[in-house]
């Protein structure tokens, strides 16, 4: 049925680099209407460039773009915005401060004969637009107060109901509970139905096969293999993307899984009856050295308010904190770094300097250590240019601004920061988000290290297979209170979801 | 990896010149302002391009310098500070309670020794740094709301000072600083110069100073990285207002009186030097170097309108569409450079 329909997009030749680096060499990509096509590679490997240029956010490269058969140039994302192209991209890129329906209606608010907003009616159809997709959400509520899984949906929304001919979707499910990204499925179903075009980029090669009716893999800034997804495999995608037998590094996870003894080493953090206002509710527990304590849950479920509490970035309302048996109050995340407590929130953004060199990103955290009164550029590279080596973290230039990094990139100096002297207690949330197969081995390879050396580590994260594949012992938090506690006993994917 | 890094840098700047330049709006903007300036006065006018001259300038725009190192540091943070001006007026006029005044002076003050009164004026405005820095970090005050109360509260204090009166003499060590010079050079053209010299030294080679870009860079991510965002946020509200009140006192002692509304000028040129020399409003980007141009820029452009005709109301004008035109670039230099790094 495809076969018949002429393609909408078609780009020929598509050469890109960004100063030495080139992102894309030669690629040739094509865009059918009624289509979902799913794309994937390895971090790094040209995948948001090449739909950044589909976007016009990059108008500068080589090669030929033709839209409905006619050559095209985009000057800017604008452009692209009325020839039909709309984007989710990688990074959120909502508005915090506006209300969820100004973020619903961005840049083409419904207004009176006067050009005065109508907030009435804006607010009740994009109550109405969400209500359609499953949000439940007061329209009137600043959108940066939202759990970020809720920003990510609001921004989908927005885009999927934008009417745009052509609609890409950078990694939109990083931050998505099952159910939700059950619903966006079969949103992207209908819409397909409806003829629109729609890509979509992930790093779960499950979900690609699942929804996807093409397959295109990236390596390497150049396309390597284009199939019907009907007529491939995860295992054979893979090894597309990286070359080596892959398959052994992606397991299932569906067969049960089993934990290990509980270690009866030191406690490092003792949690007693921690509540936050309507967030969590008397939520005890402890984490030892050596061991890694996985929790797990839905989105919005408290996970995102325990980390920022442990982290003092938060006050609870209640309930204490003991660090090593003393029991602490963190004024700020200086006091929590202080007594020896790191975070690496979900949310890159929020973590990261975009402006400033990747050296500078690395050492900023632990810069007092380094140096007294005086900086010290040439160490502060070195220790940047170790942890880049050792995390992989490519292009491994650590004077280039941390903005040109790709997406799992910028997450692995996220990491990076903490690992120069090592905190006794190591809270990661969302750990492999965004991160291609590979590197997501490396981060557990690397927690797994960490464990060994002794620190108490605890994942947040509301994927299954991240927990499954990193945790000692799993919590499953549901609703703000802590349900259920596996240890010494099988555990699965199913078991997990059933839990939360 | 060195080499790949020269590679790298060297393909970076093969790319071209153009998206080079870009990147560097912020920094070329002024410096071609500056010349431009320059060369139209130096045409059109023959005393303008003089070595005399030069030093009017440096002189004139010293006060403003002094107070600008500290300005520097808040918008760097992306915060604000408007009771700059009035830490400078209550600082000047406080050297001077605490001085002997000649018996026509008719304000009930307290004389001390100079060391003693200059002590107390720096602890003065130490002070209302320390109350600013409180407000915007404990309280949660913006500090533009904050500074503006402060600078309510400083002149009150002025004003109560003073009561309406005019005080002459500074101790001895601000008069020579202030209104002296050696081997030609006026004193308060050193002390500008090495206060600049010392803020710039601070910002590029200190910790300290990292972090006063990083926080500006982006507060939520400092955060994150364990900095204590506050201690940063309120250690510049101080060096502000400290440097406000040396700039004050050297400022009365130059002027050779301390009364009310004296500085109320510099709060404006000191903030149009720090935005006008390129520093990002929205923190992070730019520096003491940026604002040593924006002096000049200023500097210039009002010594400049003295030299060539021009109706003195007029200049008023001028200098406000001068600085708007800075402020368009500030503002697009800030896009430009998000975009190329996006
Ligand atoms: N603005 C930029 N400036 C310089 N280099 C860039 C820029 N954007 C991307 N790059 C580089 O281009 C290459 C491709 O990046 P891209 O973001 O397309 O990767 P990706 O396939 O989306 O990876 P990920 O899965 O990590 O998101 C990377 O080497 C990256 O460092
Ligand atoms: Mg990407």
């Amino acid at each position: 049925m495809r076969e018949d329909r002429s393609p909408i997009l078609e780009l020929q030749g598509i050469t890109k680099s960004f100063g030495g680096v080139e992102a894309l060499r030669g690629v040739d990509f094509a865009l059918s209407p009624g289509e979902i096509h799913g794309l994937v590679g390895e971090n790094g490997a040209g995948k948001s460039t090449l739909m950044k240029i589909i976007a016009g956010v990059h108008t500068e490269f080589s090669g030929r773009f033709l839209i409905d058969g006619q050559e095209t140039h985009f000057r800017s994302a604008r452009d692209a915005h009325s020839a039909g192209i709309a984007m989710v991209h990688q990074e959120l890129s909502v508005a915090p401060d506006l209300t969820v329906a100004e973020n619903v209606f961005l840049g083409n608010q419904p207004t009176n004969r006067l050009g005065l907003v109508q907030w009435r009616r804006m607010a009740r159809e994009a109550g109405e637009q969400l209500a359609r997709f499953g949000i439940d959400v007061d329209p009137m509520s600043r959108l940066g107060d939202l759990p970020i899984g809720l920003q990510q949906l609001i921004e989908i929304a927005r885009v999927l109901f934008s009417g745009a001919r052509i609609v890409i979707l950078d990694e939109p499910t990083s931050a998505l509970s099952p159910p939700e990204v059950e619903r966006l499925f079969a949103t992207l179903r209908r819409l397909r139905d409806e003829g629109t075009a729609i890509v979509f980029i992930s790093h779960f090669i499950e979900d690609i096969l699942r929804v996807s009716d093409t397959v295109t893999v990236f390596r390497n800034g150049r396309k390597v293999a284009e199939t019907a997804s009907a007529a491939t495999s995860k295992g054979a995608l893979i090894e597309a993307m990286i070359g080596r037998g892959g398959e052994a590094l992606e397991h299932s996870y569906s067969d049960d899984l089993m934990l290990p003894r509980p270690s009866d080493s030191a406690v490092v953090l003792k949690v007693d009856q921690l509540s936050l206002a309507r967030s969590l509710k008397d939520i005890s527990f402890e984490a030892r050295a050596g061991e890694v304590l996985g929790i797990y849950g839905f989105m919005g479920c408290g996970q995102q308010e325990l980390s920022r509490i442990l982290f003092g970035k938060l006050k609870s309302d209640g309930g204490t904190l003991a660090v090593d048996g003393k029991p602490k109050t963190f004024a700020s995340t200086a006091a929590a770094r202080r007594a020896g407590v790191a975070l690496v929130p979900e949310s890159r953004r929020d973590m990261l300097f975009h402006q400033e060199p990747v050296y500078k990103n690395i050492s900023i955290s632990i810069l007092d250590r380094i140096s007294a009164l005086l900086l010290k550029p040439a160490q502060e590279r070195d220790i940047a240019q170790r942890q880049v080596e050792q995390l992989q973290i490519r292009p491994p230039v650590v004077g280039l601004d941390l903005g040109m990094l790709s997406g799992g990139n910028q997450q692995k100096v996220a990491l990076a920061k903490w690992l120069t002297y090592p905190p006794k207690l190591l809270v990661l949330c969302e750990p492999t988000r965004g991160m291609d197969v590979g590197a997501k081995n490396d981060v557990i390879n690397i927690v797994r290290d960490l464990r060994t050396k002794g620190l108490a580590i605890i994942v947040l994260s509301t994927e299954p297979e991240t927990v499954l594949s990193l945790a000692d012992r799993i919590l499953v938090l549901k609703r703000g209170a802590l349900v259920r506690e596996f240890k010494n006993e099988p555990v699965s994917k199913d078991r997990l979801l059933e839990a939360a | 990896m060195a080499s790949s890094e020269t590679a790298l840098a060297a393909g970076q700047r093969a790319r071209g010149l153009a998206p080079f330049l870009r990147s560097q709006m912020r920094n070329i903007a002024p410096f071609l302002t500056l010349i431009f300036l320059s060369g139209f006065f130096a045409l059109a006018s023959p005393s303008f391009a003089t070595l005399d001259n030069l030093g009017n300038i440096l002189t004139q725009v010293s006060v403003t310098g002094i107070i600008a190192v500290g300005l520097t540091f808040v918008i760097l943070c992306a915060e604000i500070d408007l009771s700059i001006a009035s830490i400078a007026n209550v600082t000047g006029i406080a050297v001077a309670y605490f001085t002997l005044q000649e018996s026509y002076v008719n304000i009930p003050n307290i004389p001390l020794p100079g060391a003693a009164a200059i002590l107390l004026a720096i602890l003065l405005c130490a002070f209302l740094g320390l109350v600013n820095a409180l407000g915007l970090t404990m309280i949660g005050i913006p500090s533009f709301i904050m500074t503006l109360a402060m600078m309510q509260i400083a002149a009150g204090i002025s004003a109560l000072l003073v009561r309406g009166q005019i005080a002459y003499k500074v101790p001895g060590v601000i008069t020579t600083l202030g209104s002296g010079s050696i081997g030609g050079i006026p004193w308060i053209v050193i002390v500008a110069a090495i206060m600049l010299l010392l803020g710039h030294l601070v910002l590029t080679y200190t910790r300290f100073g990292r972090y006063v870009y990083m926080v500006g860079g982006n507060r939520e991510a400092a955060e994150y990285s364990g900095l204590n965002v506050k201690l940063i946020l309120g250690a510049v509200m101080v060096i502000s207002a400290v440097c406000s009140g040396i700039g004050g006192m050297l400022g009365v002692a130059h002027f050779g009186s301390a009364q009310q509304n004296e500085f109320d000028t510099y709060l404006l040129d000191s903030i149009a030097a720090v935005v006008v020399g390129g520093t990002s409003l929205f923190g992070g980007r730019g520096g003491i170097g940026n604002t040593i141009v924006g002096l000049f820029v200023l500097g210039v452009l009002n010594n400049g309108l003295d030299h060539v005709n021009i109706d003195s109301f007029l200049k008023i004008l001028i200098r406000g569409l001068i600085l708007l035109a800075a402020l368009v670039i500030n503002v697009y230099a800030q896009r430009l450079r998000e975009k190329a790094v996006e």
